[in-house]
Order: structure tokens, then C-alpha cells, then sequence
């Protein structure tokens, strides 16, 4: 029974509501026709009325009258917002907001208005919108009334900002308050106080305000204005270098992960690895398995899955790294040319490979809701938070290379096998064993960018040929055998991408930078960080 | 070395090299004679198409040739030769571009169409002379020896020898890549040059065009052979291979090795870039792809796999490379990679030498040492 009952009183309350709504519209079709009144008094007051009333569904007609677009049909009195077409008048019901069909001029009647009137609709309308339901709206509102010049409208943002409750609609609106008292209040120190408030922001608008302020003569505000315009706009170039830098720098943090193996197996084996790019596209691919994995049997964990992914990888690539160290390149040790020759080999037979496995097509590697996103700040400036995690990511691994090397005694081992191999040797250290394992850590590594890079590329079969010429150059750049050339190389071809794009355009930038390195080779044969000593001239 | 050094018995040294001129010089005058003359049911006749096909194949040894010139002989490993290769075939294509005159779709007579279409008014000026014949020939050895020329004094000024002068090769070429690959450079884009109509007059397409160039394939082979044979007989030849075995040796005892390999690669590249005229007008089309790093690699694979530093091998090693290829994208398309790569591999662990230096057919006994 209590049920039932629940259920009349639902559908008692919907009449209520339906019944309400249609007595609101029935004032506000009176409300509209008294717009019509005979004296620009009675109007005004009309207007008045309409904004005290406080239906948004005003705020349109109120519009259409300023515009001179509300229009009586004279047929059936019915009062209507027209969009002219050509010689063909659309018609819109005022009151309901449905199209009802076209007519001629002559069928229509205008709505008269005054410039005294339009001054009393311009406030109604901003405090009708300030106050809507939709903070969007209410946004909308207080950006409108950032260029207003009306004193009027302080008071109307004030009232509206005294009832707001939205953080970021306050902000707006606050924004709106402090342009327009600039530009309307009498009061100097208000005024000033205004200015330097504003300062923080950079939009365009803003400086379209302040570039008015200034050009007026004898404002005493003018001088204050321009000096704000000047700080500004010195502001933005800033951030937009900052921006700049961010870029580069995540362009250089994704050629420091495809590198920094190639740094391994380049420097300290003098191994030219051609199929490197490749071993970093096993790695995106491993990413891809992992995630299908994660999709068919524990979705719910489905954001952790590059945790999983990235140890993954490193092994799959390392172990395809062994395999081609065991296989073929150990065949082939001080003789680089052709080492560089099978390499290639090896990448294409990978490429086909994974051809035939997957298919040309690229997979959907998706990316993590924690790494979705971007950090805003309030000056426009936006930093994705995947880029943000690739860079934190490449000088990770950047370390935990450093300390393996630094500290491990695998390390040890590696870096005595580089300097002098046959003193290793004899000194008891198994070089063919190191050799397997250094390159299976670059492979590795390589592996793990292929984890980075399937976050913001294509995982395709051709992933790790569009990275392969890039990587060499950071390293050449940087100087064989380098970990810390790598990194300096990687960044600085990074953000010089990055400063040269605008200027030229990508594909230019990127030739620039090519001859550049290449031009640079030239000056200094052994890259910026130049090793030293014997093992050099192999 | 024999006391009597003329010109015939340093060029017919070698059972190879006497079997490739031989050869050549057969195919020059029967592969056309039998296209043109016998009739097309005939056992003997050979179709158009493999004309074509076969002229193509030897514009790639006279290119394979180019290359071992500089790997085999002075130990300089060019992973951009398919630039010289590219830019040699831009300045054939711009020739035939010119050619086309009022008859491409737009009936420009002034512009080629990819200029009416990104609406340019203006030939540029690098397009001017391209009209002449004579003008065209020079530029086709002109760039890409001028590139060699810059490109390899820099490099070879400042001593970058080995993985390093691979790598900015391998750069410099894909530089030009992107670069070609835009519009704005006036070379037709990603599209490149193509719809030629007639080169001196003669139609393009027809058998008889076809049947010459093939032969101008044939003989400029030949002539790169017995060029580059005496290069490397000369005392010049001498000092590259000293160079390639023991450069810092050799410049110990007085060689300026850095010349010695400047000239050699602009005249490396001056072959490549013939070739590339002699490829363009057979296969009918130039675009920006030819500059890509893996062509420029396939073409040092072809000299591997035939056997670098005997140059005849590289002509062997281009022509069964790309029958290998030709056959197994047709056959077998997924595999042609797989095959490729293993030759890659195979060929570097197993055949260092090459199909020459391994066969004994070949049998030339007194091989040089081939380290690198």
C-alpha cells in the first residue's frame, strides 16, 4: 500500500511541478508583452520586472530585443525573436522558444527600443545570467561583463559574488570585478587596487583592457596600466619559453630512453646494435600483452599494468638481447662495420616478425588513469601528466643505470671488460658472460623506452625505426661511452628541437638539427664528452 | 706487378672482371637486338618488360659499384650513397619533367603540375637549364660530386673514420629524406617527379627507347668497371688500400690520406648519381623514398653479399640481390624481409668475403686481405 501511495504522490508532485512551471510561463508571456508598453517608462519597467523575475528564459529575449530582433506578428499578436535570412524572417516563439515557421517584413512588427532602455537591459541581462543554475552560464556572464564599462556592473557582480558558492565561477567572477572597476570606478584607490589584482592574469582580453586603459590621455591610471602590460607580456614570453623548455625537455627525455641502451651496447662494447629501435618496439609490444592481459583477467587493476609492464619488457627485450648477443654479434667482435651490417639484418627479420604475429595495424596501448590528464596552471600553462611521467621515468632508469654501473659489481665488471678487455680476462673476469649481459641490459633498457614510447606513439611494427636515427645522434652527440654525454646530448637535442620548431617548422627544425650534428661531428670527432685513452681508437 | 702496365691487361687482370666485360658487352648489343628483331613468339625474343627490368638491376650494380669503390678500396662504409644515388636520378627527372612541356594535366607549358597545383607563377630558379640535355648530364654528376665534395671534406678533414662517418652518411641522407619530402623544396614532395612523356625526343615507353637505355645501362656498367679497375691499379689505388688496412700507418709515412679518400668518394658519387639518371628514366618515377636510410643500406648489402673489393663482385651481388627480390615480393611477399635479413646476417658471419671471395669458381687466388 505504501508503495502505492509513494508512487500517487510522485506523480501528484509532477502535476505540481508541471502546473508551476506553467504558471511561471504565463508571467513571463505577460512579463514579455509588456515590453510592448505604450511609454519607453512602462518599458523600462518591463524590463525591470523581467530581471527582478529572475527566469533565465528572459535572458534570450532580452537579448533579441536589444539586437532588434523581437518582432510582434501582427496576425495573431504572438511576440517572437526573428533571425533574418536574406529577405526571409525565421521565427522563434519569445515565450516558448519553438520555431514556428518564417514570414515577410510586413507581417512582422519591431520592438522599439532606446539607448536608455539598452543600458537598463545590458545590467538586467548580466545579473540574469550572473545568477543562473548552469555555472557555465554564470561564466559565461562574467566574462561577458569583463569589457563592460558600466559602473553599474560592479554592483551587479558584487550582488551575484556575495551569493556564489562555485570556486572557480568566484574566480571568474572576482576577475570581472577587478577589470571592471578598472575601467568604470571612480574611486583611484580602488582602482589601483584593482589593477594590481589583475596582474596575475595574462588572456588576452585582459591585455585589451589595459591597452585602453593606457591609450587613454589623462586617465591617472594610464601610466600604471601600460607599466602592467609591459609586466605582463614579459610574463608570457617567459612561460612560453618555460612551455618551450617543457616540450624539449620532453622530447629529450624520450630520446634519452631510446638512447640510453645504445649507449650501453655503443659505448661500452662498441657495438653498433641497428636493430636497437627494435628492441624497443618488443617492449611496447610487451606492453600491449600485458595490458591484454590485465584486461581479461584482473581488469580492476587495469592502472597498475605498466608497473607490470615495465619488468616485463625489460626481461622479453633482454632476453631477445642475449639471444642476438649469443647468436650473432659475438661472431662478429672488432669488426663494427659488419656487426652494424647483421644488426640491420636482425631489425628487419624483428620487424617481419612482429609483422606476422600482430599485423601491420597499430595496437591500442591505453594509458593509465593516473597518467591521463594535464596539470593547468592558471596562466595557460599545460603540462601533460603522461610527459611529465616519461621524464621523471628516463632519469629513473638514467640512475639506476648510473648506480649499476657505479656500484654493482656487474658494473665493476663491465667497466674493467671496456677498458682493457684482455686484462679482464686474465684478471678472472668472463668476458664472453659480461659481453651477454651488458647487451642483454641495453636490450633490456631498450625495452623499457618501448614501455615509455607505447604511451605516447604509435605501437606499430615500424615503431622502432622511427626512433633508431635519432638515437644515434644523441649519442654520437653526446660521446661514446658516456652515460652522462647521453643525457646531456638527449636534452639539449631535445629542447633545440623544440626552440627551433616555431621559428622554421618541425620538419625543417629537425633538419637543421641534423646538419647541425652533423657540422659539430666534424669539430669535435668523438661527441661532447669524449672518452679518452686507448680503448677509443678501436 | 709485370713491368708492362697498359691499359688492356690492368682492366683484363682478373678471369672476373674479363667474364663481367664479356658479358656486358653481350648483353648490350643481343639483350636489344633480340627484344627488337626476333619476333615476340620467338624462344630467343625477350619481352619489353625484362628489358626494362634488367636495365633497372644494372643502374643498381653501376650503384653497387660506386660503393665498393669506397668500402672495398678505402675502407669507407657510406650509409647515404642512395642520396648520391637520388639526387643523380632529381636531376635526370627534372630534365624529363621539362620534357613533358604543355601536355601534363593542367597543359602548363611553363610549370610542371605540382607547381600549378601548390600555385607557384614561377619556375624556381634550380629549375632553370634543366631544359637542356647537355646542362642536365653535367648536374647529374655535378650535385651529387658537389655533396660528396663538401660532405667529405669536412669529415674526412677532421678524421671521422669508421661506425661514426656510417652514422652522419646515414644522417646526411635522411636530411635530405625529410628535406625532399617537402613541398616547399620545388622537387614535387612525397609525390617526386613521374609522367615523363619523351627523353630527346624519343617516347619514354617505347620498346626502342627502352631497348637503348638499356644498352647506355649495359656500357655505363662497363665503363664504371674499367674506371674504377683503374683507380685502384694506380699508385692511388695503392695508397686507399693502404689507407683502408692501416690509415694512421699511412699517414705516417707522408700520405695526406684525407685527399686520397676525398677524391675517391666525389668520384663515388658521381657514379652513384649516373646511375640514378639511368634508373630514372626506366622505372618512370623519382620520389623522396630513394633517400631513405634502408635503400641506402640494401645497396652495401649488395656488395657483402657478392664480395667487396673486387667490384665485379658488387655487380654480381646488385643483380642477385634484387632477382632475389624481385622474385620473392612477387612470390612470397612476407618473406622478402625475412630473406633479406638473414642475407644481412648470413652474409657477414659466413660469407665475409662474398660469393667471390668464397667460390672457387672465381678463383682469382691472390686476394687481398679483407679485414676492415
Amino acid at each position: 500500500m505504501s508503495k502505492l501511495g509513494g508512487i500517487l504522490g510522485a506523480v501528484l508532485l509532477l502535476f505540481g511541478a508541471i502546473l508551476a512551471n506553467q504558471a511561471t510561463a504565463a508571467s513571463l508571456e505577460q512579463g514579455i508583452a509588456a515590453l510592448g508598453g505604450k511609454s519607453f517608462k512602462a518599458r523600462i519597467a518591463a524590463v525591470r520586472a523581467l530581471g527582478a523575475g529572475g527566469d533565465e528564459r528572459a535572458a534570450p529575449v532580452l537579448e533579441a530585443l536589444m539586437a532588434g530582433k523581437l518582432f510582434t506578428r501582427k496576425a495573431d499578436k504572438k511576440i517572437v525573436i526573428v533571425e533574418k535570412k536574406g529577405r526571409v524572417y525565421f521565427l522563434t516563439d519569445a515565450v516558448s522558444g519553438a520555431k514556428i515557421g518564417q514570414a515577410v517584413k510586413k507581417a512582422l512588427k519591431k520592438f522599439r527600443v532606446n539607448n536608455r532602455m539598452r543600458g537598463v537591459i545590458r545590467g538586467v541581462l548580466g545579473a540574469l545570467t550572473l545568477l543562473h543554475k548552469d555555472p557555465a552560464r554564470r561564466i559565461a556572464a562574467a566574462n561577458a561583463l569583463f569589457r563592460s564599462t558600466s559602473a553599474k556592473s560592479i554592483q551587479l557582480i558584487e550582488a551575484a559574488l556575495a551569493r556564489e558558492s562555485d570556486d572557480a565561477v568566484r574566480q571568474r567572477m572576482e576577475r570581472a570585478l577587478a577589470a571592471v572597476t578598472v575601467s568604470a570606478s571612480k574611486d583611484l584607490t580602488m582602482r589601483e587596487a584593482a589593477l594590481a589584482s589583475l596582474i596575475e592574469f595574462t588572456d588576452p582580453e585582459l591585455r585589451g583592457l589595459l591597452g585602453r586603459i593606457a591609450a587613454i590621455p589623462g586617465d591617472p591610471l594610464a601610466g600604471k596600466a601600460a607599466k602592467a602590460l609591459i609586466e605582463i607580456e614579459d610574463r608570457l614570453a617567459l612561460w612560453q619559453t618555460v612551455e618551450l623548455i617543457f616540450q624539449g625537455v620532453s622530447l629529450g627525455s624520450v630520446l634519452l630512453l631510446a638512447a640510453v641502451g645504445l649507449a650501453i651496447t655503443f659505448g661500452v662494447m662498441g657495438v653498433i646494435n641497428m636493430a636497437h629501435g627494435e628492441l624497443v618496439m618488443i617492449g611496447a609490444y610487451t606492453t600491449f600483452m600485458v595490458q591484454e592481459a590485465f584486461r581479461a583477467w584482473i581488469p580492476d587493476a587495469f592502472d597498475y599494468s605498466l608497473f607490470v609492464a615495465v619488468p616485463a619488457a625489460f626481461l622479453v627485450a633482454g632476453a631477445f638481447g642475449v639471444a642476438i648477443e649469443r647468436g650473432v654479434i659475438r661472431h662478429l667482435y672488432g669488426r663494427p662495420l659488419e656487426t652494424l651490417l647483421a644488426t640491420w639484418g636482425i631489425s628487419l627479420i624483428l620487424q617481419q616478425l612482429v609483422r606476422s604475429f600482430f599485423g601491420p595495424t597499430n595496437q591500442d596501448v591505453s594509458t593509465p588513469s593516473w597518467m591521463s590528464g594535464a596539470y593547468e596552471s592558471a596562466s595557460g600553462l599545460v603540462l601533460t601528466y603522461n610527459r611529465i611521467t616519461i621524464i621523471v621515468f628516463a632519469l629513473l632508469v638514467v640512475a639506476g643505470i648510473a648506480i649499476v654501473l657505479r656500484k654493482t659489481t656487474f658494473g665493476l665488471q663491465m667497466r674493467a671488460v671496456t677498458q682493457n678487455r684482455a686484462m679482464a680476462s686474465s684478471m678472472g673476469i668472463r668476458t664472453g658472460w659480461v659481453d651477454a649481459m651488458t647487451f642483454g641490459l641495453g636490450a633490456g633498457i631498450a625495452g623499457v623506452a618501448g614501455v615509455a614510447l607505447s604511451q605516447i606513439d604509435n605501437v606499430s611494427p615500424n615503431l622502432g625505426q622511427a626512433y633508431i636515427i635519432d638515437s644515434f645522434m644523441v649519442v654520437v652527440f653526446g660521446g661514446v661511452g658516456n652515460l652522462w654525454g647521453t643525457l646531456v646530448g638527449a636534452f639539449s637535442l631535445g629542447i633545440l628541437n623544440k626552440f627551433l620548431e616555431p621559428q622554421v617548422g618541425a620538419v625543417l627544425a629537425k633538419i637543421l638539427v641534423l646538419v647541425g650534428i652533423i657540422l659539430f661531428i666534424q669539430k669535435r670527432p668523438r661527441g661532447l664528452f669524449a672518452l679518452k685513452g686507448r680503448a677509443v681508437e678501436s | 706487378m709485370a713491368p708492362k702496365r697498359n691499359f688492356l691487361s690492368i682492366v683484363l687482370a682478373e678471369t672476373g672482371g674479363r667474364v663481367l666485360l664479356g658479358l656486358l658487352l653481350a648483353a648490350a648489343i643481343l639483350v636489344p637486338a633480340s627484344n627488337l628483331l626476333l619476333p615476340e613468339g620467338s624462344f630467343l625474343h625477350v619481352p619489353t618488360y625484362i628489358v626494362t627490368l634488367m636495365g633497372k638491376y644494372l643502374a643498381f650494380a653501376l650503384l653497387a659499384l660506386s660503393v665498393d669503390l669506397i668500402w672495398g678500396y678505402a675502407g669507407i662504409l657510406s650509409l647515404g650513397h642512395g642520396a648520391f644515388f637520388a639526387l643523380g636520378g632529381y636531376a635526370m627527372g627534372m630534365y624529363l619533367m621539362r620534357q613533358i612541356g604543355d601536355r601534363g594535366v593542367y597543359g602548363n607549358a611553363e610549370l610542371p603540375d605540382f607547381m600549378v597545383f601548390l600555385n607557384w607563377t614561377e619556375l624556381p630558379w634550380y629549375w632553370h637549364g634543366f631544359d637542356a640535355f647537355p646542362f642536365a648530364l653535367v648536374m647529374v654528376v655535378a650535385v651529387p660530386g658537389a655533396l660528396a665534395l663538401v660532405f667529405g671534406w669536412f669529415a674526412f678533414r677532421s678524421r671521422v673514420t669508421g661506425v661514426y662517418l656510417s652514422i652522419i652518411t646515414q644522417a646526411m641522407t635522411y636530411a635530405l629524406l625529410l628535406a625532399f619530402f617537402r613541398n616547399d623544396m620545388g622537387f614535387g614532395g612525397n609525390n617526386g617527379l613521374t609522367d615523363f612523356k619523351e627523353i630527346l625526343g624519343f617516347n619514354i615507353q617505347a620498346q626502342n627507347t627502352r631497348a637503348v637505355l638499356f644498352s647506355l645501362s649495359a656500357l655505363a656498367v662497363a665503363g664504371g668497371y674499367i674506371m674504377c679497375k683503374l683507380i685502384v691499379s694506380s699508385r692511388l689505388g695503392r695508397v686507399l688500400i693502404a689507407i683502408r688496412d692501416a690509415e694512421s700507418r699511412t699517414r705516417f709515412l707522408g700520405y695526406r690520406a684525407e685527399y686520397y679518400k676525398l677524391f675517391v668518394f666525389v668520384v663515388s658519387a658521381m657514379l652513384a648519381g649516373i646511375a640514378g639518371a639511368l634508373y630514372v628514366p626506366q622505372v618512370g618515377i623519382i620520389n623522396p623514398s630513394e633517400f631513405a636510410p634502408a635503400v641506402s643500406i640494401e645497396i652495401v648489402i649488395w656488395v657483402a653479399i657478392g664480395g667487396r673489393g673486387s667490384l665485379y663482385g658488387a655487380v654480381l651481388g646488385a643483380i642477385l640481390v634484387n632477382y632475389a627480390k624481385t622474385y620473392l615480393t612477387g612470390a612470397m611477399p612476407d618473406a622478402w624481409l625475412f630473406a633479406l635479413g638473414a642475407l644481412f646476417i648470413a652474409s657477414t658471419i659466413f660469407l665475409p668475403k662474398g660469393i667471390v671471395g668464397t667460390l672457387p669458381a672465381f678463383g682469382t687466388g691472390k686476394r687481398r686481405g679483407q679485414k676492415s
